[in-house]
């Protein structure tokens, strides 16, 4: 197999990616103390979301403005585990039921509901983190997009969603810590969560975990089923006249975004320490959509810059400027879709890259194919869908 | 870039520092080494503190005022020359109403900063948030407001009161003096409303009078037709209302317009959650004849309190009022300053074990002390709201009241 010119741009496959890993496993630990570096592994906790929804909205045409639920799912089955394992009678002594989470007790439980018993087992919790959010999607799936129900309907239910999990955690405090959320978790496994080495190690994995559904995700959208998705998301009703049953690849793309977002949840919880509703919630669903369109939703790659990109801002703003920076990322976001509405990506695109592929191309002259402009991983959509 | 703002009110101040920096000169490293053995952002004229609230979202409204009594106390210490020597700089961070962003900033503050102090949080979901990471890193967090107890960290001094000091005194005061009978509870839907009603419930079920009715609704909640007509049915002779934040506005409104008048106290609403601060969203008129059981009004009539009111409008604008948890935030220096002092050193474990026993004369509540279980010695007072928003304070307890944050039997 001949290495293509482009494939070498960094917006090119194996370039891009190579660069995304230097900057992430390499520069960034180097050059950050060990507070940014962390904040950093939590930003990336959102690229999950982000990469979920460029295959699920960027390449399916599936808005889904209900992220955060997943996300949710995901962080509280971790936070769940580790709650549990912070809640060990010798800790919780002075309760008056010890042995329960802190937040059960101040409740009135005086035992343990039973759909937490389950969490006390490590792998049970992380075959929850995926197949919880996993089942959820695919009965929503099965209840939506089996009926043609799309578009702007399906953003809208899947916003109803994220508000009603926000209501139900707040509204069953017993068993959920209610608007606190789940707060204080100290260890996994025996293992101190919140020393340097564990802030190290949980971000690398963070990175090897993105690569993972970043991998996943790449396969995806050059595989038939990709391009089956980008087909949907122009002309559905083509695809479905083929003979192709568009519902169940909604399904499958639909789940895997969901997937995508708890595992994200589930570092999110073991970086912070801690989980609670206002990162379920609309507010937060929509961030998440926002760190996708910065990046430019048709980029894998783009979305997790988006979501770092974004989030630096919202943290360096917010730091100087305590009482303004609101208003800095209103003006950010405004600038984004006005000028690039192919964000990030759409910019590299259309300005960056020709450059670099007249200079590849010089380098590489014995290469007999032309160094053309590579697009990032997919072509525009037609018209002006959301 | 962080904000930090340096604040020198002292017009003779280059002599002093004249005189200081031939001192610093010869004596510095060992003056440095002295007051700061672990670190923290403490030079020979500066120290340097936090500020952690929301100045954007929805608890912005609550949070202005804290921060702004904080810098007003600040400010104040720094033109009476500072803690130990150094003129205090803090450095303020927003927790944008946001819980993750409020543990990231005080992450920030105590790792990045090393400040000496934080003066900050507001909800319990914020305080709670943060916990874990100043007990990892050990910091101080001075806290303002009054919550729901159950909670007693090395790591927090609360300046606000804990559920008991606020509930107690208020139901034995309707009781007494109005002949109250039965009550209606009411709250917001989460921790602190439901704590507060649990230690109400027992306590008036203890006294022998019987509790008609109790409700939660979700926060932001505005629509309270329903629960006012189970009110008009059952008619207690209390209203205990808990109502938090902006549904206070529709719940008051609302039940003036179902006709419920509560100059005429049939029935009477007793609140803890509505300072002034909150009257101004609900408006003087909608509130008028309610009580309230808190530590703090605007209108306290000693001399500490007219020269706090009159410092604090004449720094902010003669327009701003001042609730009881604003004066809470006010302490939060105060007492920071005498702990240091009184350990001659900024290091955090010796102001921690300096700090039970401290005592501030001058606090405009009165007289306020340190308990070794880090809540506050405080009165409590029943005010009645007048139409122009603020309270009449028609009865305080004669004795201050122990912090009893872990109630026994009430949990």
């Amino acid at each position: 197999m001949t290495i293509k010119p482009a494939s070498l741009l960094p917006g090119g496959n194996l370039m891009g990616y190579a660069l995304l890993a230097l900057l992430l496993l390499l520069v960034l630990p180097l050059a950050l103390d060990l507070f940014r570096l962390n904040l950093i592994g939590k930003y990336l906790t959102y690229a999950f979301v982000a990469v979920g929804l460029v295959l699920c909205w960027g390449y399916g045409g599936i808005l889904s403005l209900g992220q955060g639920v997943f996300f949710g799912l995901g962080g509280y089955a971790m936070a769940m585990f580790l709650k549990l394992e912070a809640s060990d009678p010798e800790s919780t002594k002075i309760q008056s039921t010890p042995g329960i989470p802190d937040f059960m007790d101040w409740n009135q439980l005086t035992e343990l509901p039973w759909f937490w018993q389950p969490f006390h087992s490590f792998s049970f919790t992380l075959l929850a983190i995926v197949l919880v959010p996993a089942i959820i999607a695919m009965v929503i799936g099965l209840a939506m997009f089996t009926r043609r129900v799309g578009g702007v309907y399906f953003a809208i239910i899947t916003q109803a969603l994220a508000a009603i999990l926000t209501i139900l955690i707040i509204g069953q405090q017993g068993y959920t810590g209610g608007v606190n959320g789940m707060t204080d978790l100290r260890t996994l496994m025996g293992f101190d969560i919140r020393t340097d080495g564990a802030k190290y190690l949980f971000y690398y994995l963070c990175v090897l975990l993105l690569f993972g559904c970043l991998g996943l995700a790449h396969y995806i959208s050059k595989s038939k089923l990709g391009r089956l998705l980008v087909a949907m998301r122009d002309k559905e009703d083509r695809v479905r006249f083929s003979g192709y049953d568009v519902a169940a690849f909604k399904i499958f793309v639909f789940c895997m975004a969901g997937v995508f977002s708890a595992i994200g949840g589930a570092m999110f919880t073991l970086q912070v320490g801690f989980m609670s509703p206002t990162l379920v919630g609309i507010v937060p669903s929509i961030e998440m959509v926002i760190f996708c369109a910065v990046g430019g939703r048709l980029s894998l790659i783009g979305a997790v810059y988006g979501a770092l990109l974004v989030n630096f801002a919202k943290t360096s703003f917010s730091e100087s400027f305590p009482e303004l920076w609101l208003f800095a990322m209103g003006g950010l976001f405004i600038a984004v879709v006005m000028a690039f509405p192919n964000g990030l990506a759409g910019l590299y695109n259309s300005y960056v890259a020709p450059h670099l592929a007249r200079l590849i191309a010089r380098w590489l002259p014995a290469t007999t194919e032309p160094a053309a402009v590579p697009a990032i991983e997919a072509k525009q959509p037609q018209g002006a869908q959301p | 870039m962080t904000t930090t703002v340096r604040h020198t009110h002292q017009p003779k101040r280059w002599a002093k520092s004249l005189l200081g920096l031939a001192a610093s000169l010869a004596f510095s490293a060992t003056l440095q080494a002295e007051v700061n053995t672990t670190g923290l952002a403490v030079t020979d004229t500066t120290v340097k503190v936090g500020i952690l609230h929301s100045v954007t979202g929805t608890m912005a409204i609550s949070e202005t005022g804290s921060v702004q009594a904080e810098m007003l106390a600040i400010e104040q210490i720094n033109a009476m020359g500072g803690v130990l020597g150094r003129q205090i700089e803090y450095i303020q961070e927003d927790g944008a109403s946001d819980w993750p962003t409020f543990a990231e900033k005080s992450k920030k503050l105590l790792v990045n900063d090393k400040v000496a102090a934080v003066f900050g949080c507001w909800t319990s979901a914020s305080r709670k948030a943060v916990l874990p990471i100043f007990e990892q890193y050990n910091g101080m967090l001075y806290y303002p407001t009054f919550y729901e107890g159950l909670e007693q960290s090395p790591n927090v001094i609360y300046t606000g009161q804990e559920a008991t000091q606020q509930i107690i005194a208020g139901i034995d005061w309707v009781v007494k003096n109005k002949g109250a009978k039965s009550f209606y509870l009411l709250g917001s839907d989460y921790i602190w409303p439901r704590t507060s009603n649990k230690i109400a419930r027992k306590h008036i079920e203890k006294l022998g009078l019987s509790v008609v009715g109790e409700e939660y609704y979700p926060l932001g909640h505005t629509q309270f037709n329903s629960v006012i007509n189970k009110i008009k049915l059952k008619k207690p002779d209390v209203i205990y209302a808990i109502v938090v934040g902006g549904s206070n506005v529709a719940f008051y409104k609302q039940l003036k317009a179902a006709g419920i008048d509560m100059t005429k106290e049939k029935p009477l609403v007793l609140t803890i959650s509505v300072t002034e601060d909150e009257v101004l969203g609900i408006g003087g008129e909608n509130m008028v004849g309610a009580y309230a059981a808190m530590k703090y009004f605007q209108s306290l009539p000693n001399d500490n309190n007219k020269a706090f009111v009159e410092a604090f409008k004449a720094r902010w604008g003669k327009d701003t009022v001042i609730g009881d948890v604003t004066q809470a935030a006010y302490l939060g220096p105060w007492l920071w300053k005498a702990a240091v002092e009184k350990a001659g050193s900024f290091d955090i474990d010796k102001v921690r074990a300096a700090s039970p026993g401290i005592e501030l004369t001058t606090a405009p509540e009165g007289y306020v002390k340190i308990h070794p279980n880090h809540h506050l010695w405080s009165k409590t007072r029943i005010g009645h709201a007048r139409a122009d928003g603020q309270y009449d304070v028609v009865f305080e307890t004669e004795q201050l009241i122990e912090p009893n944050p872990f109630p026994e039997g009430y949990q």
